[in-house]
Parts: structure tokens; sequence; C-alpha cells
């Protein structure tokens, strides 16, 4: 009776975490199906711990299971509370590196386990071990995919938070391709032959997969993490779906599987939204495929002062602020607001107009300017932002680049070509805050700048947004 | 290859729930704005911290004495955990700033 309600429980958790991401996916719900989700994940977690058992014998080292549970919920509630919001993105990572790990250490279990007791049956002069070649299978992928994930989960974390820089080495693509034929190489053919003689290259295999994760996610640039993010966090999805097959546990494969798939999708829709391929991404040869000559960006830029912008903002009638990467790194959301608010005291219209990939990540704007309080129904998607140009007076730029990059739409031979960008020119007057003339992550010249109706107010979005408050506030 | 058929006749439901389970991923979450996308990846990420349930049973079944395969599963299902609570507490946090706006 008891295997049936541990059935059960799986059944329950399976079904939650199908309800909980349907709810994730609609903003009134969003925040029930995460608890729904988690409340199935607790059954199944409880339920396996005091009804699992195995040809009668029920789990063991009760101890060991509580402590572990106990210290990993202390930590990662901690963790988690005390993160800022502008370093979300990383933890995200830095969790899904968590629970690669945990895939690869249970492949590693199991192996020892497997090895141990294909040894016990064993006659002295014999070698090969007798081993079920399916599972055996399995129990690599689970291994190779789990600590790929954990690898490059580290290594996004580390970008993000600017710990790891960015390395390239030429023929970098070609290393990392061969090294990845050569882990599934050697673990098909371990797989077939493995024996008491041959058996410890398993761990040469997981170290391999380990430096496979770090080359894979080195050459990709740091704005690109949220994609990389994604991408790894569909990878677990399938390590912990490998676990689900290795022991017959339905609610493991529905989850890892329905994380591997959702998660797949995202990381195809992020690419989409930067209106470049997955391989692209990967290759990270941004600027590198650009067909012909690049329209070259010449003309000279002009500096606004601060009383001129506070000005030029205090009597305009509609203000449109396009917030970036720029305003997530100098984490100015709270101070962008009380700009907002200043200048609505002063019957000044303003709206934010939210590129899908600003930030580090889709909808991160939303949820740094959500937590500075920012009115919901001020954020415009791009679509509904680039209507509304046409009647702005001032569009205010804060760390935002290539996604206001008129080469998008102008120039064929620029790589971010195609992409959709906001059509910032279209408004009377455009005020870019940034610290430097140095391009943004393409790497190319933006020939906004250089616009007659454009002026520059350089610095540091926190520190520059604080003074224009200061000055409006004295206009 | 005849062992594949084998697996995939002992496995046949297994098979099943894979196959409806990626369609059922892709549909779930196709329609969502993509304002939710970072929630959603992170409530994902929560999800796949399922993992746990494959470290809590390797641990209960690791001989009392083996402390090396005691370590390494008190690790994993550390890690696991860690996965699991930080990942939705994480999302809750998020999603907490889109609710006071309503």
């Amino acid at each position: 009776m008891e295997l049936n309600l541990l059935t059960l429980c799986y059944l329950l958790g399976s079904l939650s975490f199908i309800v909980g991401l349907k709810m994730l996916s609609h903003p009134d719900t969003a925040r029930k199906g995460n608890w729904v989700a988690a409340a199935g994940m607790a059954i199944a977690i409880f339920g396996t711990i005091f009804l699992y058992s195995e040809d009668g014998v029920k789990l063991g080292n009760y101890p060991w299971i509580f402590a572990g549970l106990a210290v990993g919920t202390i930590i990662g509630t901690l963790a988690a509370q005390k993160v800022k919001m502008t370093a979300m993105p990383e933890m995200v990572s830095l969790f899904n590196g968590m629970g690669g790990a945990c895939a690869a250490l249970i492949s590693i279990i199991e192996f020892r386990h497997l090895i141990h007791s294909a040894e016990l049956g064993l006659e002295s002069s014999v070698t090969t071990l007798n081993i079920d070649t399916v599972t055996l299978l399995i129990i690599f992928a689970g291994l190779i995919i789990g600590t790929i994930s954990f690898s490059g989960s580290m290594i996004a974390w580390g970008k993000l938070n600017g710990k790891v820089k960015d390395l390239a080495f030429n023929g970098q693509q070609m290393a990392n391709n061969v090294l990845l034929i050569g882990i599934l190489a050697f673990a098909a053919y371990l797989t077939y032959n493995i024996s008491i003689t041959n058996f410890f290259w398993f761990y040469l295999i997981a170290f391999a997969a380990v430096l496979y994760g770090v080359l894979f996610v080195l050459p990709i640039g740091g704005a690109d993490m949220p994609v990389v993010i994604s991408l790894l966090n569909s990878f677990t999805g399938v390590a912990a779906a490998c676990g689900g097959f290795l022991y017959d546990n339905q609610v493991m494969l529905t989850g890892g599987i329905l994380v591997g798939a959702a998660g797949t999708l995202l990381t195809i829709l992020m690419c989409k939204a930067m209106n470049r391929s997955l391989t692209n991404v990967l290759l990270g040869s941004f600027g590198g495929s650009s067909k012909g000559e690049q329209q070259a960006v010449t003309g000279s830029y002009k500096e606004i002062s601060l009383s001129d912008a506070a000005i030029c903002m205090s009597y305009a009638s509609k203000v449109m602020i396009v917030p970036g990467y720029g305003l997530a790194v100098a984490q100015a959301q709270h101070i962008c607001h009380e700009l907002e608010q200043l200048l609505e005291e002063k019957g000044v219209e303003v709206k934010y107009a939210i590129h899908p990939v600003a930030g580090r990540m889709p909808g991160h704007m939303n949820v740094l300017l959500a937590e500075a309080d920012v009115n919901y129904d001020a954020l415009l998607e791009m679509e509904d932002a680039n209507n509304e140009f046409k009647s702005t007076d001032v569009v205010l730029i804060l760390g935002a680049n290539d996604v206001v990059n008129p080469a998008a739409k102008t120039d064929p031979a620029s790589p971010i070509y195609g992409m959709p960008i906001l059509e910032v020119e279209q408004a009377k007057t455009v005020i870019v805050n940034k610290r430097s003339m140095k391009p943004g992550y393409a790497g190319i010249e933006n020939a906004l700048f250089f616009q007659p109706k454009t002026s520059m107010l350089f610095g540091d979005a926190k520190a520059a947004l604080q003074k224009l408050v200061a000055e409006i506030k004295a206009v | 290859m005849n062992t594949f058929l084998v697996f995939l006749q002992e496995h046949i439901e297994m098979v099943y729930i894979v196959l409806l389970s990626i369609f059922l991923g892709i549909e779930v979450i196709g329609r969502v704005p993509s304002v939710l996308h970072t929630p959603l990846m992170s409530g994902a990420n929560a999800i796949h911290g399922v993992v746990i349930i494959g470290a809590i049973i390797v641990m209960g079944q690791v001989e009392a004495d083996d402390w090396l395969a005691l370590c390494i599963g008190f690790l994993a299902v550390v890690l696991g955990t860690l996965n699991v609570v930080g990942g939705f507490v994480v999302t809750d946090r998020m999603l907490e700033m889109f609710k006071k706006k309503k």
C-alpha cells in the first residue's frame, strides 16, 4: 500500500509542476504558480523520504538526509533573500549549477555502486564487468550533462558578477568541438567495454566535462549570459530526467523533461528577441560575420549640460525613458523612479520604453523597475513604445546602446541588421546618458549619437540621475 | 541494437512521458509575455531541482559504513536542496514585486 501512496505523491508532484509552470506564465497567477510547484516538490521529496522502498527495503541514513536538507534549506533561503535584485541572474545561474552538480554526483555514486556490485560476482580470472549497457549509458549522460551544466553555470555566474573575463583564443571553437566529441566517443567506448581495468577512466570523463563546460562558456560575451543560463537550465532539466530513467521515477522525469523543453523554447525566444540564431550566440561571433563594408559613422557629437537637460525635460509634455544595461549595472532604478515622479509632479507625462532584451535578462528591466515601485502601466513594450515616440518631446536613454542603434534598420552590413529596435530618433529630442563614447556590446558605433537632435550626458547612470534630479528640483 | 529495443519495451511508459512532456513544456510556456521571462526561467530552474529526489534515494541506499559515498551523497542532497529552496524563494521575490503594482 505504501508504494501506491508514493505513486500518488509523484502524480501530485508532476501535476503541480505542470500547473505551476502554466500559472507562472501568467502575470496574475505567477506568484501562486510558483508556490503550487513548490508544494508539489515538497510532497515529492517527503514522499520519497518516508515511503520509498526497493525490494521491501526502505531508505536509511535519515540523519544524513535531514542534515543535508537542513543545510541546503538554510543556505538557500538566506542566499535567495539577501541577494540584490540586480544580482538575480547570477543567483539563478548559481542555483542552476548546484542542480547540475547534484545530478553529476548521483551518477558518480551510482557508478561506484554498479562497479562494486559487479565486482562482487566476479571470478578472479575475468575482467569484463557484467553491467547493463543502457543503465551505464544513462549514468554517463547524467554525468556529462550535469557536469557541463555545473561548470558552465559557475563561469556564467562569474562573468555576470564581473569576476571572470571573456577569454577566446584562436581555434577555440575547434578545440571545444574536439573535446566534446572526444568525451562522447570515450564515454561510448567505456559503455560497451567496461572492465575492471578501465572503469576508473569514468572520472577522467567527469573531469573533461568540467573542462568542456568552462571552455564552452568562456568565449561568450557577458551580455549573452542570459541565453547561456537559459540553455544550461534546460541541460540540468535533461540531467534530472536521466535520474528519472535510472530510478524509474516519474516525477523526476516529468519535472526534468518539462524544464528541458520549456528551457530550450525560452532560449530560442530570447535569441529571437535579439534577432540572432542560437549558433550565432554560442559561437560568440558578433561582428565577425558581417558581409561587406559597414557604413562608416563619422561626425561630431554634442554634450548637454545638466541644467540644460533638466530644463529640457521639465518643460516637455511627454518624456520617454529607455533603460538599458547601464542602468542595471549602476543600480539606478530607484533614482530613476524619483526622476519620473518629480517630472510627473510638474505635469510631464513619463513612460518607459522596454526593449525585450534590455538589461541582463529578458524582462529584467521590468523586474528592476518594479522593485523601484514604478507603475506597471508606465512600462511600454517595444511595439507600443515605437508608436508613441512620434509624439514624444524628450527621450532619455539610460545606458542603452545597441537596442536604439538605427543601423539595425538602415545598414544591411551591420552585424545587428534586422534586430528590432526602439525607434527613438522619431522623438523631438534625444538625451543619451552613458559613461563614454565607447561602443556597446555589439562593438559598433551608433549613428544616433551623432544626429543633430541627440545630445550626450556623460557619467554613471546613478550619479548623473542624482544630479539631474537636483537640477530639476531647482528649475 | 537489441538492448535498446528491450529497454524501449520495458520503459515504454517512460518514453511516452518524455515525448508528451516535451510538447507540454513547449505548449505551457509558449504564450508567456516577455515581462515574465526572468521569473519563469527562475521558476523552471527551481523545478529541475527535482533531481534532489535522486540524491535522496542514493543517499538512503548507501551502506552506512561507506564514508566516501555518504559524503558525496550528503553533498548531493545539500546542492539539490539549494537548487530547490533557493530557486523557489528567488522566484517568489521577483514575483512579489509585480504583485504590489496591482
